[in-house]
């Protein structure tokens, strides 16, 4: 099943850009008392980040074979 | 409307309306008509995942640290995204194996073992009984909490006695509610369909829930997500809330383990792993499943913050439980209606995960802890009873109503000590010490069952004493002292600092030492010895599982080494064997091959290439099939195929000898039809020549007979006819019987030194008559001294007299000059019969020599002569080992010559 | 008074044609002698005999083939046709007979069956 295999290590890769994404040197980067739209960054970017990172997800899941 | 009697009758009617949801659909997956075999439903189903711990203490740790309750949610996000390699292989995995539970998992992996099975389910009990507590909590939490409406009161420590417990009386419902969804009756595979619709539907109700408050606060208690962060910032004491890595260490590194364990939570809790695995329909739901899920989970946070912080702002510090902000806040606000629907949210939360919990760890205690203890007791001759259905459910049954009461107990016990996720966090850390020998059993086959078993009791020990134990500690169950001094007074093992490693926060402490514990005592125990024979047939099964077509079952038979060995040999002989069996036993590491999948496996293939992969199949399965084969009924099973291999071999080599066999036929066929042909020929040819004379023989001895008048001329002419006709069919006689002797090899050859001089002077006289008659001259050419030949008198004589009397027959009359000369010729005496007549064309040259061929002139009427005597002098001389040919030019004459071999 | 017959003998072996042309002399017929087929055939146009004895083995044109060509050619279609044959084989008889001939004799012959043959030929059907 070559389709699922490049499936599997697509996801595999969008895990390890969740691990980065979501690793201290690049939270530190928004760590600061900035807001965007009322909203501190850090909190933003995590529900933005958490989201983008879903919406791959469900691309790479359901793109046909 | 918060009344008491309203919340208990709806808390009933919503457990009712799950409870008709779950038997609905357990009748429809009894007709074949599932509700639940959609992705949708599955992935709904997954969302058990957030329990009360979700609905009241997300909120509540929000309100502690920021984003401290996200790495909960986000680390099943990556884990999932992992999860078309991982889970799929498991779920592949636990298809083919049949697996019911995940101790069966890990029991299975490890060459099905009963004691690791069984400490499994011990852990897991012992385990989760922190969760399920903190279930109880938040239920009766929520339910005082409700009740003491419109005062709202954070329900402290209050201490009541067992009989008025809420808790208690929860756990006692939450048992016997669980009994009816899960224990009406035994499903083979541990579907239970019903459990999951209910669960599916409670997802929904908890997020419809949690988001109705969340909305409300945020828009209707604030103005929107601005206006409340606004409000944090302007609050001094809340301000670095919203920038929550204030240290660098300390928090990071929490984050970073509360991300790994939940990371390895959302696998290994019992619960997940039975709605994930378990009860999963359909393999491709997996798809749906590894975004939907995430995306619920996300959703069902999105406002968690905005009420955590709407909470700190609109309560006064310390007056209100941050755990309760979900129900408290619309209580404050006396929206009845929304908190009774929050109520019901975190009700249907909590009795989601015990449900499933429950049952997922009652079916592990049954199969993998009290079963095999019973069966084993012979004096209960359990393998007697026919029917263990009652038995088993009892056993169920005992099971849920246990776990729950002493979940009950450890709130009792330990639930004060720590907030919800606090205690959540001990569960989570307890069913992370699977994952080492369940990760690693699905990937690596070296694993053994002593590895598994040293990691999981080393990892579990360290958890217990560095998790469980402070609890109790802190909850006044055990001396204090412990904590702070160690036991016995040694500092060094202080159950929060081990071996001095402190700074840490409990949790990331208990981790890294368990961890190291458990991966440690795996690896090590695993490394130290090789896996049986079972266990690597286990593991095969396991982490090969998608390169094999899925023919599970049919390994679970014995093979012997020896046995399969010979089976080898028998087809590709024995050194091809050995060479085989030794690459093998190398490229694995072993001394010598253990009869296992793998060389099951290796062996067919190796056959495939002899016997093509269908009968190598067949070959090696009733070599390893468990029932009934004798290894005697094998062998002749083998004898019979390994005859009809060397017989097939022998029909191809009988079907080419058959083949070249009758092409020979075929061609000495035509051979001797040709023969035959010639030999009618021959017959019909003789045939006629010997008639002809015969005709004129006796026509005329008739005539002479019937016609006495004749003249006497005529009497003397017919006669003379007669005469010579006589002589003539004396003569074919003789030739006729000359070539047939000739040709069968019957000749009698007398070979003598002859003097060629004396054979032509012979034979000049005997035709001297014919000379005389056609008046043609016969010259003699010979030296004086002429070297013997060896041969056969007569027969040379022949030849000469056959040459000399063809020179007469055809040469003109009068003019006729017939030369004999003989000559030496390199070792050969040479004779040439040289004639004047017309000579002969070049196409007569060489079938002169054939039987009945004459060089005919029309003109001249038929030859005279039968054609056989060139053709018995060609053969005379040849066998002689000479050669005779003729050399002639057409109106000049002709030259027969021959030679012989000179004697001596 | 009859014509007296013309009888047409075609063999090679001069020996043989002696025998028979006394033969046929002795029974009053007149006789012509061909030695090879095409004499056969020429003769037997010009000729035109009532009854021909054909040998089957001559050159040039062999017995069967003549026998054929007089049969097909309306000339020559009514001469009562004799084969004599030397060989024992009844595929010449056979073929002989299947191309026309009316009778067949073999060698060596019997005169005097050869003499009644041909008489019983030339006779006129009664």
């Amino acid at each position: 099943m070559a389709g699922s295999d490049v499936r599997g290590q697509r996801l595999a890769a969008l895990c390890l850009l969740g691990l980065t994404l979501f690793s201290y040197p690049v939270l530190a980067v928004f760590n600061v008392p900035e807001t965007v739209a009322g909203i501190p960054l850090l909190y933003a970017y995590f529900f933005v980040a958490w989201g983008s990172l879903i919406a791959l997800m469900a691309l790479v899941a359901e793109r046909p074979d | 409307m918060l009344g008491t009697s309203v919340v208990i009758l709806v808390s009933f009617a919503y457990l009712g309306l799950l409870f008709a949801i779950a038997y609905y659909a357990d009748q429809r997956a009894d007709a074949g008509r599932s509700v639940i075999a959609s992705p949708y439903i599955y992935s709904l189903s997954l969302a058990v995942y957030a329990t009360a711990w979700t609905f009241y203490g997300s909120v509540g740790r929000a309100a502690d640290n920021g984003v401290g309750f996200l790495p909960i949610y986000i680390g099943p996000t990556l884990m999932i995204a992992l999860w078309w390699v991982v889970m799929r292989k498991i779920v592949r995995i636990s298809k083919q194996n049949r697996i019911t539970s995940l101790a069966d998992f890990i029991a299975s992996r490890y060459g099905k073992s009963a004691l690791l099975g069984g400490m499994v389910t011990v852990i897991a009990v012992v385990g989760i009984l922190p969760y399920i507590s903190l279930q109880l909590k938040a239920v009766s939490s929520s339910f005082t909490t409700v009740l003491q409406y419109p005062e709202i009161a954070a329900p402290a420590a209050l201490h009541v006695s067992l009989p008025q417990d809420t808790a208690l009386y929860v756990a006692l419902i939450l048992a016997a509610f669980t009994i009816l969804f899960g224990t009406r009756h035994l499903d083979a595979a541990e579907h239970h369909e019903g459990m999951v619709a209910a669960i599916a539907f409670e997802s929904v109700v908890k997020l419809v829930a949690f988001l109705a408050v969340g909305a409300w606060v945020t828009w209707g208690l604030y103005n929107g997500f601005g206006d409340i962060f606004e409000r944090t910032a302007a609050d001094a004491q809340l301000k670095p809330m919203l920038t929550p890595f204030g240290g660098v260490g300390g928090d990071y590194s929490s984050w970073i383990w509360l991300t790994i364990l939940s990371m390895l939570a959302i696998m290994f809790l019992p619960r997940q792993f039975q709605v994930t695995v378990i009860e999963n329909k359909d393999e491709k739901h997996l798809r749906k499943a590894i975004w939907l899920f995430p995306l619920y989970m996300l959703a069902i946070n999105v406002f968690v913050l905005p009420i955590a912080f709407g909470g700190l702002l609109h309560f006064p510090r310390g007056t209100a439980d941050a755990d309760a902000f979900v129900l408290t806040l619309p209580m404050s606000q006396k929206q009845e209606l929304l908190a009774l629907v929050v109520f019901i949210g975190g009700l249907s939360a909590a009795t989601g995960m015990v449900i499933v919990e429950t049952i997922a760890l009652s079916t592990m205690v049954c199969n993998d802890l009290v079963m095999p203890v019973l069966l084993r007791l012979r004096g209960l001759g359990l393998n007697q009873r026919k029917d263990l259905t009652g038995l088993l459910l009892g056993i169920r049954r005992g099971a849920i109503v246990l776990i729950l009461l002493l979940g009950y107990v450890y709130f009792k016990i330990a639930g004060e000590a720590y907030a919800l996720v606090a205690t959540g966090l001990i569960s989570f850390a307890a069913v992370a010490q699977f994952a080492p020998a369940a990760l690693g059993g699905i990937f690596w086959k070296g694993a053994t069952r002593r590895g598994a078993l040293a990691g999981l009791a080393a990892g579990f020990g360290v958890w217990f004493y560095t998790l469980l134990l402070p609890a109790f500690a802190r909850s006044q169950w055990l001396p204090a002292g412990l904590l702070e001094h160690g036991p016995f007074g040694i500092e060094f093992l202080k159950p929060l600092a081990l071996f001095g490693v402190s700074g840490l926060d409990q949790l990331t402490h208990a981790m890294i030492w368990s961890m190291v514990a458990n991966i440690g005592a795996y690896v090590g125990v695993s490394l130290l010895h090789a896996p049986s024979a079972e266990e690597h047939r286990q593991a095969s099964l396991f982490v090969d599982v998608f390169t094999w077509p899925g023919e599970a079952r049919f390994w679970r038979g014995t093979a012997s080494s020896p046995s399969l060995f010979n089976l080898l040999a028998r087809f590709v002989g024995l050194k091809a064997a050995s060479e085989a069996f030794r690459d093998y036993a190398r490229a694995h590491g072993v001394e010598r091959p253990e009869a296992d999948a793998d060389l099951v496996h290796f062996v067919e293939k190796q056959l495939a290439g002899v016997l093509g992969a269908a009968s190598a199949h067949i070959m090696v399965a009733s070599v390893v099939k468990e029932e009934a084969l004798t290894l005697e009924e094998v062998r002749t099973m083998l004898d019979e195929a390994s005859q009809i291999v060397v017989y097939s071999h022998r029909l191809e080599q009988k079907s080419q000898e058959l083949e070249r066999a009758s092409q020979e036929l075929r061609e000495a066929n035509a051979r001797l039809t040709e023969l035959d042909r010639m030999k009618d020929e021959f017959v019909s040819t003789v045939s006629h020549e010997l008639r002809t004379p015969l005709t004129s023989i006796r026509s005329f001895t008739e005539i002479l007979h019937d016609n006495p008048q004749l003249s006497l001329a005529e009497r003397e002419r017919f006669l003379g006819i007669v005469i010579k006709e006589t002589e003539r069919l004396t003569r074919l006689i003789g030739q006729v019987l000359d070539v047939s002797r000739l040709e069968s090899g019957r000749v009698e050859w007398h070979e003598s030194l002859i003097d060629m001089r004396e054979v032509i002077e012979d034979t000049a006289a005997s035709t001297s008559q014919l000379f005389r008659e056609r008046n043609v001259r016969l010259e003699r050419n010979l030296p004086s001294r002429v070297p013997k030949v060896r041969a056969d008198l007569d027969r040379i004589v022949q030849v000469v007299v056959n040459l000399l009397s063809n020179a007469v027959k055809f040469i003109e009359p009068e003019r006729g000059r017939v030369e004999i000369a003989v000559a030496e010729d390199h070792g050969f005496l040479r004779v040439d019969v040289r004639d004047n007549g017309p000579g002969i064309s070049a196409e007569h040259q060489e079938i002169i020599f054939h039987k009945f061929r004459q060089a005919g002139d029309p003109l001249t009427g038929k030859p005279q002569g039968s054609g056989l005597g060139l053709y018995i002098s060609r053969r005379i001389i040849e066998h002689s080992g000479g050669r005779i040919w003729v050399s002639s030019r057409l109106g000049d004459g002709a030259c027969f010559s021959f030679t012989l071999p000179l004697a001596g | 008074m009859t014509t007296p017959r013309k009888v047409l003998i075609a063999d090679d072996e001069p020996n043989i044609v002696t025998s028979l042309e006394f033969l046929m002399k002795g029974c009053d017929f007149e006789v012509r002698v061909a030695r090879d087929g095409e004499e056969a055939m020429r003769l037997a146009q010009d000729f035109q005999p009532d009854l021909l004895l054909l040998d089957v083995m001559m050159p040039v044109c062999d017995g069967l083939e003549v026998c054929r060509r007089i049969r097909g050619n309306p000339a020559t279609r009514g001469i009562r046709i004799v084969i004599l044959t030397a060989h024992g084989r009844e595929t010449d008889v056979a073929r002989g007979l299947a191309l026309g001939a009316d009778a067949y004799i073999t060698k060596p012959f019997s005169n005097k069956e050869l003499v009644a043959k041909v008489r019983s030929l030339l006779q006129p059907a009664p």
